[in-house]
């Protein structure tokens, strides 16, 4: 593992400043979030591939939809709560239903978001982008990943939401690590007595649960769920059949993200025990970003005690 | 300009389409006569005068587009496009039924000519105003219209696109508003005040035209003004009446009644659009 803490939405600016060299059609979209996102860097160096739409998320989106539709690669990206929570309604209908190649980046996601508290602490950003047929829905873990699958959805003529954060994390993947794609998910630890699933920050944690569980007997699987839609499948299914139990842990509401596709995933095709670390069905805070990850139990101690319960109803 | 020849041969296409509107969603038993109705001459000027179009190529990067944001008048829109020869007319009597490829609402991908999908009010002027500011970059950029009911003039979202429009001072696109002063629930005025629009529009940056939507002389004279505006975009607010052509939709529309299409109603419709027709063909034909 490497030193050097960056957070995945460092990682947004250089992936596009990258394609913007060489992309002609590029173009990203904030609304008046460029100085937060970084976006406003890439125009500089290409103002004629850049737009700020004023505080107008619903402009955001519509306006993005009309770039798509005229062929251009287009990225939009605001707050997760305002891209998200208000213009809802433009995705659904203007980038979903039509399935337009517009990628969506939210930035500013989860209780490590800190002192802005619950406004800007969007829990339930992947339940939303879940539900919309058409999409896909990625959350990186670190800067790598992050920057690698900016670029490859790039390319990809569909719908994507990138949920992104703030908080510096140190690198799972070397920075010449290329195998990210939509559908995809990383098993980085291998074991034999319980699969855990986890996407974001979190993968971070179910790391630091995997050492912990070694040194009590109990070898972990830990899978990178960075893709929640589509969801990798085949690499749970085979995880789930070996350990016979599973646990979910996310930065995000426990209704909808990651833990219930993992769940649902399991149910119908090889049920296991699943147990969750999430936020339980309430909003995040002001705080600072790693008292407010303790306070709602997004901990490697957390993961670990959900783990051995899950091994205890293990299925045999 | 339209001579008066012209003006003759418009009205007729307009009753072909308006027959077509009424047949459509007489056969669906779904859709929004009056509506469709009220925008029809709008349509017939911007297809067959107005608009550089590609039926055989309808992705043709250099087309003008045409963004519908009354996503309920979608009926006129695609009897348009089916007489423009984008697909085939048959396609016209399996509106709204399943598996179909015209929807009740407008969807880009599934039908040739339609430039977006639309329906949830207060998105096509975003979507329309994000086409032409991207078509802005071309040496010379391609038209972008959008069609919106005076009722979507309540959406918020409506009002973002009309500020981002007139800061990126984008004098290809032009907004008409399809002023029927109705809405779902009654008069516009009674329900939200929207007037005065014009200072509205002006007081945002847009340069703003008046028009009889119904006169295709009056019509096609406000899109030739708004053609060589420059530096904003335009908007004609177009005078409409809902169920135009058809008196009886007309006189219950007034009355805020709805109206269901039996086939006697249809008989008498089309009976009457043909009459109409029947009279401006007998002077086109005599001149």
């Amino acid at each position: 593992m490497l030193n050097d803490k960056r957070s995945t939405g460092e990682a947004f600016t250089p992936a596009l400043i990258n394609m913007g060299k060489t992309e002609e059609d590029i173009v990203l979209i904030e609304a008046d979030s460029g100085s937060s996102s970084g976006g406003s860097v890439f125009g500089e160096s290409f103002p004629e591939k850049y737009y700020d739409v004023g505080v107008a998320e619903q402009s955001l989106i519509l306006t993005a939809a009309g770039f798509a539709l005229t062929g251009r690669r287009v990225f939009a990206s605001s707050f997760g709560s305002f891209l998200v929570g208000r213009a809802y309604d433009q995705i659904r209908s203007s980038i979903a239903i039509p399935a337009l190649p517009v990628r969506l980046i939210s930035t500013h996601c989860g209780v490590t978001v800190g002192e802005d508290g619950s406004a800007y602490q969007m829990l339930e950003d992947i339940s939303l982008m879940r539900a919309l047929p058409n999409v896909t829905v990625l959350v990186p873990s670190d800067h790598n990943s992050a920057f690698r699958l900016i670029q490859v959805v790039g390319e990809y003529e569909r719908p994507v939401y990138i949920r992104l954060g703030s908080f510096p994390l140190p690198s799972i993947y070397e920075v010449s690590d290329n195998d990210f794609i939509p559908g995809g998910g990383r098993l980085i630890v291998e074991g034999t007595g319980v699969t855990i699933c986890a996407c974001g920050i979190m993968v971070h944690e179910a790391l630091k649960a995997a050492e912990i569980l070694s040194q009590q007997d109990l070898s972990a699987e830990v899978i990178d769920c960075y893709s929640i839609k589509p969801l990798a499948a085949q690499v749970i299914l085979a995880s789930v059949r070996r350990t016979g139990c599973c646990v979910v842990a996310e930065e995000h509401s426990c209704r909808g993200g990651l833990g219930e596709a993992v769940a649902s995933l399991v149910s119908r095709n090889y049920p296991v025990p699943v147990k969750f670390v999430s936020i339980e069905d309430r909003f995040g805070q002001s705080g600072a970003p790693e008292e407010l990850q303790e306070y709602y139990g997004l901990t490697g101690t957390e993961v670990v005690s959900a783990a051995v319960q899950a091994w205890t109803m293990r299925r045999r | 300009m339209i001579d008066d020849k012209m003006d003759k041969r418009l009205q007729l296409i307009a009753a072909t389409v308006r027959k077509d509107v009424v047949r459509m969603i007489g056969l669906a038993r779904a859709g929004y006569v009056a509506s469709s109705l009220s925008i029809v001459d709008i349509l017939t000027v911007l297809y067959w005068c107005e608009m550089e179009i590609f039926p055989e190529d309808p992705h043709c990067p250099s087309r003008d587009r045409f963004v519908l944001g009354k996503g309920h008048g979608c009926p006129a829109l695609y009897a348009v496009l089916a007489h423009r020869g984008f697909f085939g007319r048959e396609e016209l009597w399996n509106y709204c039924k399943l598996g179909a490829m015209l929807q009740g609402n407008p969807e880009s991908g599934r039908t040739p000519g339609v430039d977006s999908s639309s329906g949830s009010c207060g998105t096509a002027p975003g979507i329309a105003a994000g086409m032409a500011l991207s078509l802005k970059r071309e040496k010379n950029p391609p038209r972008v219209y959008c069609l919106i009911g005076d009722g979507e003039l309540q959406e918020g979202s409506t009002w973002e696109s009309i500020l981002l429009a007139a800061h990126f001072c984008l004098d290809n696109l032009v907004l008409i508003v399809d002023r029927n002063h109705f809405q779902m629930d009654g008069t516009v005025e009674s329900i939200m005040s929207i007037e005065p629009l014009e200072a509205k529009f002006s007081s945002f940056g847009w340069k703003v035209f008046h028009s009889d939507g119904h006169d295709v002389i009056s019509f096609s004279d406000s899109l030739l003004k708004a053609g060589e505006n420059n530096n904003s975009p335009s908007v004609i607010l177009s005078e409409t009446r809902l169920g135009k052509g058809v008196s009886f939709i007309e006189e219950a529309m007034n009355k805020g009644n709805s109206i269901i299409l039996s086939r006697e109603k249809i008989d008498l419709a089309l009976k009457e659009i043909s009459r109409a027709a029947g009279k401006v063909e007998g002077i086109y034909n005599a001149e």
